[in-house]
């Protein structure tokens, strides 16, 4: 009856002792298996990434927020596209019309990637992209603006992120079926290590999976075996070594509210990653095996009732963030559950951050928690849960064929609706939800419309560059990226030539559709 | 008999976290429940509504999208000749789209938030009053 864990179900006891922990698997910041943090002095001399996310409508209005929140101390900034974007749809096609510029920027050529970033320094400044689908178009793109801004590729910093597989189960923007899509990452891993050394190629999400419905632990778990999966891809090429591109891949996840809990997930993912890429993968450079991550504190562990009480949950979260060494963290806004953040919401979310760098003192020591009976316990029991659930997807046949059989979206669902009914019968409580509810109706949601103006100014500057573009270049360049897809070249020159010539994403999508054909998702629940 | 219900994601946005959610508590509820996936084009959700011959269609939409996306589903079933199917809507509704959404044909709107214990209630009732309507059996599930 009393048994007290945490909410991914694992075991908490009432007091812990020395007799808790293994103290020899504690190690040192900065030495693998990392499990205190990738960098031996923490946050003495970097702090974490402030990195907002954001995007919105057309490039000149997102240009003009990118450039607000750099002025506000903002160190990074974070593209947020619009779904036809990320599925590979233009802003003139007719069965998309209503999700132009939407829950992001609307981006068809390069005319619009060039509006995005002007007047940004892309040589100082690093662009992180939530992009999956069409993550290898995107980053031509950004490639070639920085060189229309005379920024060499070797200069460029961000990430796309580029993770396919948690697309198919959670997020959905899928293109192509799984084989060629992980081809396509393999290109652009490759391309990154090759010629953009300080951009990270692909950004392997769990928080996706989270915001789904997937536990901690299971979130974990399933991002791990997905790069996995990667590497897998790119090593069986036989074209590169685990040493030349591990180091740019990086990871991303959401903290909910379980504070304890979210400081050894990451613990023990990091201790997990470092053991897999140099047991499994034999990485002999320590850099290989760093779990560099990102987070997004709130998402679905915001509400809106009481709203205002997200302002609370995104503080802890993003403590605990901290507390798990973390790279980079985007601090929602309270709002963010019913509305477009405003420019007042967006700022209080970065000062949630900025105050917990410089007023609190928690980056003053490295791994505070380093040694905890209780933390070092727990990331023990966290370590062993993932390393559970990965051998059960191991054993479906990896993520590949577990996400085709619907193995993984339906973990979720049961995991989501498992919350939901624990949430519904008052054992997981929620202030202002089902504890301290008073009733009052939440505000309404608002999403972003865009307005006839900017619907227009899109449209517009996508026929003017349909106009104006070279066609017999556009042809030319579309022709050869078919004919590359059909071998094993890397496409990503390809694709940089044809975001040159001004091809839309659309274009370029369709051609590489009819060599590879579309995803077909498993309709389980 | 358990009436047949169609969950359907109309649109681009991918979250699904709500549309499963409402299908297995329906199936839980003894239902028996279609889910048609993510980013369906809404003439296709009418064509799987009017082919499985299914009680009642359930949208989910979260994108914002939702007048738009109901609006083109409700004259496709109608142009696919499933136009006395009920409709209900669930996903990020904000109140005063409420009043619009009924004038378009929508019998039941749940915002993001409903308990799933309210939502099954909401969908016998409108099955119930379908029922009333055209002078069917009643749906006890």
């Amino acid at each position: 009856m009393n048994d007290v864990t945490t909410d991914a179900g694992l075991p908490v006891r009432p007091v812990y002792e020395a007799d808790a922990v293994d103290a020899s698997r504690i190690g040192l910041p900065g030495e693998s298996p990392f499990t205190r943090g990738n960098f031996k002095d923490g946050y003495r001399h970097k702090l974490w990434t402030f990195r907002q996310y954001s995007g919105f409508g057309t490039a000149e209005e997102s240009n003009e927020r990118y450039r607000y929140l750099l002025s506000q101390g903002g160190t990074g900034l974070s593209v947020a596209l619009d779904l036809p974007s990320q599925c590979g749809y233009d802003s003139d096609d007719s069965d998309v019309e209503e999700e132009v510029g939407k829950v992001g920027v609307a981006i068809d050529t390069l005319a619009d990637a060039e509006i995005l970033f002007d007047g940004i320094p892309l040589d100082s400044i690093s662009t992180s992209f939530t992009i999956n689908g069409t993550a290898a178009i995107i980053l031509a793109m950004y490639v070639a603006v920085g060189e229309k801004q005379g920024v060499p590729r070797e200069k460029l910093r961000g990430t796309i992120q580029n993770d396919i597989l948690k697309e198919y189960t959670s997020r959905g923007t899928w293109i192509w079926p799984p084989v060629p899509s992980l081809r396509l990452i393999a290109d652009t891993i490759e391309f990154c290590a090759a010629e953009v050394p300080r951009f990270n190629a692909i950004s392997v999400a769990g928080a996706h999976f989270r915001d789904s419905g997937a536990n901690a632990a299971q979130e974990m778990a399933l991002t791990l075996q997905d790069g996995i999966t990667y590497c897998d891809e790119v090593v069986s090429r036989g074209r590169m070594t685990i040493d030349q591109f591990a180091p740019q891949i990086s990871f991303f996840f959401y903290t909910h509210g379980d504070f304890f809990e979210e400081i050894a997930k990451y613990r023990a993912g990091r201790r997990r990653w470092a053991e897999i890429v140099t047991d499994r993968f034999g990485a002999k450079n320590p850099k290989s095996a760093m779990f560099r991550f990102g987070v997004v504190c709130g998402g679905a562990s915001l509400y809106a009732p009481q709203a205002q009480n997200n302002r609370v949950r995104v503080a802890y979260e993003a403590m605990a963030s901290v507390l798990g060494g973390v790279q980079s963290m985007f601090t929602a806004a309270w709002d963010e559950p019913f509305a477009l953040p405003t420019e007042e919401s967006t700022t209080f979310a970065l000062r949630t951050q900025q105050i917990l760098a410089y007023e609190t003192g928690v980056a003053r020591t490295v791994d505070p928690l380093g040694g905890s009976y209780f933390v070092e316990s727990l990331t023990d029991d966290m370590e062993d849960r993932v390393k559970a659930i990965m051998a059960d997807l191991e054993a479906q046949g990896g993520m590949v064929k577990a996400i085709e059989s619907g193995y993984v979206q339906r973990l979720i669902a049961e995991e989501a609706y498992r919350s939901q009914l624990a949430l519904e019968a008052g054992e997981r409580l929620v202030v202002g939800v089902n504890k301290f509810a008073d009733g009052q109706p939440p505000p309404d949601a608002i999403g972003y419309e865009l307005d006839a103006e900017n619907r227009k100014r899109q449209m517009d500057r996508l026929a003017d560059v349909k106009k104006r573009r070279d066609d017999g270049q556009v042809s030319e360049t579309l022709n050869a990226l078919g004919r590359a897809a059909r071998g094993t070249d890397n496409l990503m020159s390809y694709l940089i030539n044809c975001v040159n010539a001004y091809c839309t994403v659309a274009e370029m999508v369709d051609v590489l559709k009819s060599e590879w054909g579309e995803f077909e998702q498993p309709r389980v629940f | 008999m358990a009436a047949r219900i169609l969950v359907a994601k109309p649109g681009l946005d991918g979250h699904d976290r709500g549309a499963k959610l409402v299908a297995v508590a329906l199936r839980d509820a003894g239902f028996e429940v279609i889910y048609t996936g993510i980013r369906q084009l809404p003439v296709d959700i009418a064509t799987i509504a009017v082919q499985e011959n299914v009680d009642m269609v359930g949208l989910s939409i979260l994108s914002g999208a939702h007048m738009a996306l109901v609006r083109k589903t409700i004259i496709a079933l109608e142009e696919a000749g499933g136009g006395d199917i009920p409709v209900v809507v669930g996903g990020t509704i904000p109140s005063f789209d409420v009043e619009p959404l009924q004038e378009l044909g929508v019998r039941a709107t749940f915002p993001t938030g409903s308990s799933l214990t309210d939502l099954v209630a909401g969908v016998h009732k409108v099955l119930d009053q379908h029922a009333a309507e055209t002078e069917g059996t009643s749906w006890t599930s």
